[in-house]
């Protein structure tokens, strides 16, 4: 019997009056890679939001269900724990701009209190490397994040949700506002970190789910229609929407 | 090749952009030459003694550029610290329909016409300075020099209180807008490290939007420097410099309000024209100063 790091149970999502997550139940082995894919809309990025407790940061956006991590109910903790041991990469690249490099990474460690400055030094410096931006950055700490590239930025942004040592990292469509050389350097830091953390990553990209997820789950209207093994999602699927969708014939 | 009506709106344009700096260099000559008998009179002394004595044409402007500037200071300090107070309540702590109408309340305050501030300033508030607010902090802030003295209720803290209730609207509405308009992937950036939202907005959103903040502040003590009638009525009008905040004072705005159907000398119209001269100079130089301020802020970001 395998274990699971993330255990989500009949979790519904609400806008307002518009449910947009009707009960999924999913469950994630630690250290693998898990893709959510989905046509627009289907809830994927909601889902995630989910785990993190960022969803409900929305006015009027409610939760219901059960998410455990690590055999912890997330949603009787506290959100500031909750999304301290669940990192979240955005869609589009976010470092703060009015920060350089290394206050970006060691924000989160000083939301904590950490404020020791050698350990503060170590951590961003571990963080960066992790996030395969250390060697391009260690002469530039201290200027502003603004400064780097896009792919970078990204990078940036993995290494500030590392520094804290989450868990489990989210991460939302990571590489759609990015050019392929630089969405082939995350992916390949995707494989690498996944020794250590658990991923689950949204994706629009199909090749990007088939290249680096163990499991996939694909989403539609709010409802898990499948999840599986990666291969067996994209090449004997059990559902016809799903076959339909990795197929190309929507989406 | 351009069409006839492009032409005349190139035309029209031009001549409506020149005309505001045609106007700015016209005030500037004007003040200038009008200023000039005064400049030659009293040279450096007119900034930097005290002594306003029409009767014998001896002319220093020092209580004013005094008064001007602690009570713009007052209201910059005061006014400008519950603004932005104020615009982070709205933004991040109400929504919906309280909001808005908290929000449209305080945008209101700026529609008062400023001698109705006057009136409210010399018959609310001056009498409750002089018998409430000036003998407690007398009480337990006394061993400063701000607070000794004995309360006249107009003065300085008077007219401070009423320009800061007079920029609040400004500070407010523009740094509200200005907090609205921090991306919302800056603040879920910060709430996904574990930020609380106090964290979230100290450290995040309020460095992201500090240069709108500052030229929040910056036209709001713009509007303190040269506002004249509220300030008139309940600054005393004493042409003397005095360390407490309890007592009357006189302003540039208000000194030229005042003394200007009374100016029947040249020289002594000639120093109200230089009076007006500095408070232009002054406003300018405000203006520079947060110009560059946000220039250095926008540099140190790259490119935002």
């Amino acid at each position: 019997m395998l274990s699971i790091e993330i255990k989500v149970e009949a979790l519904h999502a609400w806008y307002g009056n518009d449910e947009v997550l009707h009960g999924i139940d999913l469950a994630i082995e630690p250290r693998s890679v898990t893709a959510i894919i989905g046509p627009s809309g289907c809830g994927k990025s909601t889902f995630i939001r989910c785990l993190n407790r960022l969803h409900e940061t929305n006015p009027g956006a409610r939760v219901a269900g059960h998410v455990w991590v690590g055999g912890e109910d997330v949603y009787r903790m506290d959100p500031i724990d909750v999304r301290r041991t669940i990192g979240m990469v955005f869609q589009r690249p976010n470092p703060f701009p009015t920060m350089s490099i290394f206050d970006n990474v060691a924000l989160g460690l000083k939301f904590a209190g950490v404020k020791d400055r050698r350990r503060l030094r170590a951590r961003v410096e571990e963080s960066l490397a992790m996030a395969a931006l250390w060697d391009e950055v260690k002469d530039r700490l201290h200027q502003p994040a603004m400064s780097l590239s896009g792919g970078q930025q990204q990078r940036l942004c993995i290494a500030r949700a590392l520094a804290v040592e989450p868990r489990v990292l989210l991460m939302d469509e990571p590489t759609s506002a990015l050019d392929p050389i630089s969405t082939m350097r995350i992916e390949e830091l995707v494989q690498n970190l996944k020794q250590t953390y658990t991923i689950v990553i949204v994706t629009h990209n199909m090749q990007q789910a088939a290249r680096i997820a163990d499991q996939t789950a694909f989403f539609l209207d709010g409802h898990l229609i499948e999840v599986g093994p990666t291969s067996k999602v994209f090449t004997k699927p059990d559902d016809k929407r799903t076959e339909d969708y990795v197929s190309g014939r929507f989406g | 090749m351009k069409r006839r009506s492009d032409r005349v709106l190139d035309g029209w344009l031009w001549f409506a952009a020149l005309l505001a700096l045609a106007l700015f260099m016209a005030f500037f000559i004007m003040l200038g030459t009008e200023s000039r008998a005064s400049v030659l009179r009293f040279g450096w002394r007119f900034v930097v003694t005290s002594v306003w004595d029409p009767v014998h044409s001896v002319f220093g402007a020092l209580p004013f550029l005094y008064g001007t500037a602690v009570t713009s200071l007052f209201a910059l300090v005061f006014g400008g610290l519950v603004g932005v107070c104020t615009a982070v309540f709205l933004v991040y702590f109400v929504r919906g329909w309280f909001r808005s109408w908290l929000g449209g309340a305080i945008e209101l305050l700026a529609a008062i016409p400023s001698v109705v501030y006057g009136l409210w300033g010399l018959f609310v508030l001056a009498p409750w300075l002089q018998h409430t607010l000036e003998p407690w902090l007398g009480r337990w802030l006394g061993f400063l020099p701000l607070f000794q003295g004995v309360p006249y209720g107009v003065g300085y803290l008077a007219a401070g209180l009423i320009l800061s209730v007079m920029i609040l609207p400004t500070v407010t509405a523009l740094s509200r807008d200005v907090l609205l308009a921090v991306p919302r992937d800056i603040h879920e950036g910060a709430l996904a490290l574990g930020a609380t939202t106090q964290e979230m907005i100290t450290h995040v959103a309020l460095p992201y939007a500090r240069s709108g903040i500052i030229s929040a502040l910056m036209l709001g003590l713009g509007r303190a420097v040269g506002e004249t009638i509220a300030v008139t009525m309940v600054i005393g009008n004493r042409p003397e410099i005095s360390a407490s905040l309890f007592a009357p004072g006189y302003t540039m705005a208000s000194v030229i309000a005042n003394e200007f159907t009374e100016a029947t000398t040249h020289v002594y119209l000639s120093a109200l024209y230089e009076v007006g001269l500095l408070l232009f100079l002054l406003t300018v130089a405000f203006y520079v100063v947060a110009r560059l301020f946000i220039r250095g802020i926008a540099k140190t970001e790259g490119n935002v």
